[in-house]
């Protein structure tokens, strides 16, 4: 056979497939209209809230503290998610790469180096744990009473930021634009400072001999 | 089906901030009770990403930022504490970390 014939009736075959994809692609990056249904639906709402109460109700009751890390790593993507359904997604990408990529990474090397196998056997809670338990549910009625009298003072509306500009917007606000100061640059000096003090003191509490 | 406002970010916040206070004040490991208080500052970080959509405009998500640079600072620092009293007295329970009650 030919060689030519082949690819050619492959192409032939395959372009109504290839010309339904490619205008679904497109569908999918350029929106018909400026208001599309959005993506956020209520059930991926709560799909995400109960990813992220379950790995929060995992963490608390796990008792080898790896297993644990790994339920905060859950609950963090979540939350991260919900961040996305906020219209926020520079605080979620800061989230999964300094939370779930950073923070996380410093726990587990901290579980390694101090001993794992005395942790996996011995009681889980501490002596006063009823005491502690009572307080938390003290505290959870509070909440609960508060959202209960006060669910008419949070307003209904969810103003739509703008989605694009946002990363933008925030570093306008972080380090100002057009050569003056934003609203947060001395905030953020002021941060960074502090992680300088945080590392200095991580460092000079872990060294053996200074 | 509801369409979700704030008060439902809301909701979920408390549920995890209480979650992160039962394991702050019940559990014995300190890593743990570590990984608690990040339970914590997230149920707070979701608060104001919420409110930040409510008001419309982006001051939570400036705060809840820098939210996180606290997070890292507190789990460097109290880690760091960790490792430097696991190494003098071989343990990280809070339980046997009674050196200052009489």
């Amino acid at each position: 056979m030919n060689s030519a014939f082949f690819p050619a009736l492959q192409l032939a075959l395959a372009r109504p497939f290839i010309a339904s994809n490619v205008s679904f692609l497109a569908s999918l990056i350029t929106p018909p209209n400026a208001d599309m249904a959005p993506v956020a639906t209520p059930f991926f709402f709560y799909l995400l809230s109960g990813l992220a109460v379950a790995g929060g109700v995992l963490v608390i009751t796990r008792r080898n503290p790896v297993h644990c890390a790994l339920a905060l790593i859950v609950t963090l993507i979540a939350v991260a998610n919900l961040y996305l359904m906020l219209y926020a997604p520079f605080v979620a990408g800061v989230q999964i790469i300094v939370y779930a990529g950073g923070i996380m990474v410093l726990f587990l090397f901290v579980i390694m180096l101090v001993n794992i196998e005395r942790a996996s056997k011995d009681r889980r809670f501490n002596r006063i744990w009823p005491a502690g338990l009572a307080a938390a549910c003290a505290l959870m009625a509070l909440f609960v009473s508060a959202f209960v009298k006060g669910r008419t003072l949070f307003p209904d509306r969810m103003i739509k930021l703008p989605e694009i500009s946002n990363t933008q917007e925030i570093a306008n606000a972080l380090y100002g634009e057009a050569g003056r100061m934003g609203q947060y640059t001395f905030t953020f000096e002021i941060a960074s400072l502090l992680l300088l003090v945080a590392i200095l003191g991580a460092v000079i509490m872990t060294k053996k001999r200074i | 089906m509801v369409p979700i406002t704030t008060f439902h970010y809301l909701v979920v916040a408390a549920a995890l901030f209480v979650l992160g206070v039962i394991g702050v004040l019940t559990r014995r490991n300190v890593v743990i009770i570590l990984m608690s208080i990040e339970l914590i500052l997230n149920a707070v970080n979701l608060n104001l990403v919420a409110f930040s959509r409510m008001w419309g405009n982006l001051h939570g998500q400036v705060f809840a930022v820098f939210m996180v640079v606290d997070a890292a600072a507190e789990a460097a620092v109290g880690l760091g504490i960790l490792i430097a009293f696991f190494r003098n007295q071989e343990t990280i329970n809070v339980d046997e970390i009674d050196l200052l009650k009489w």
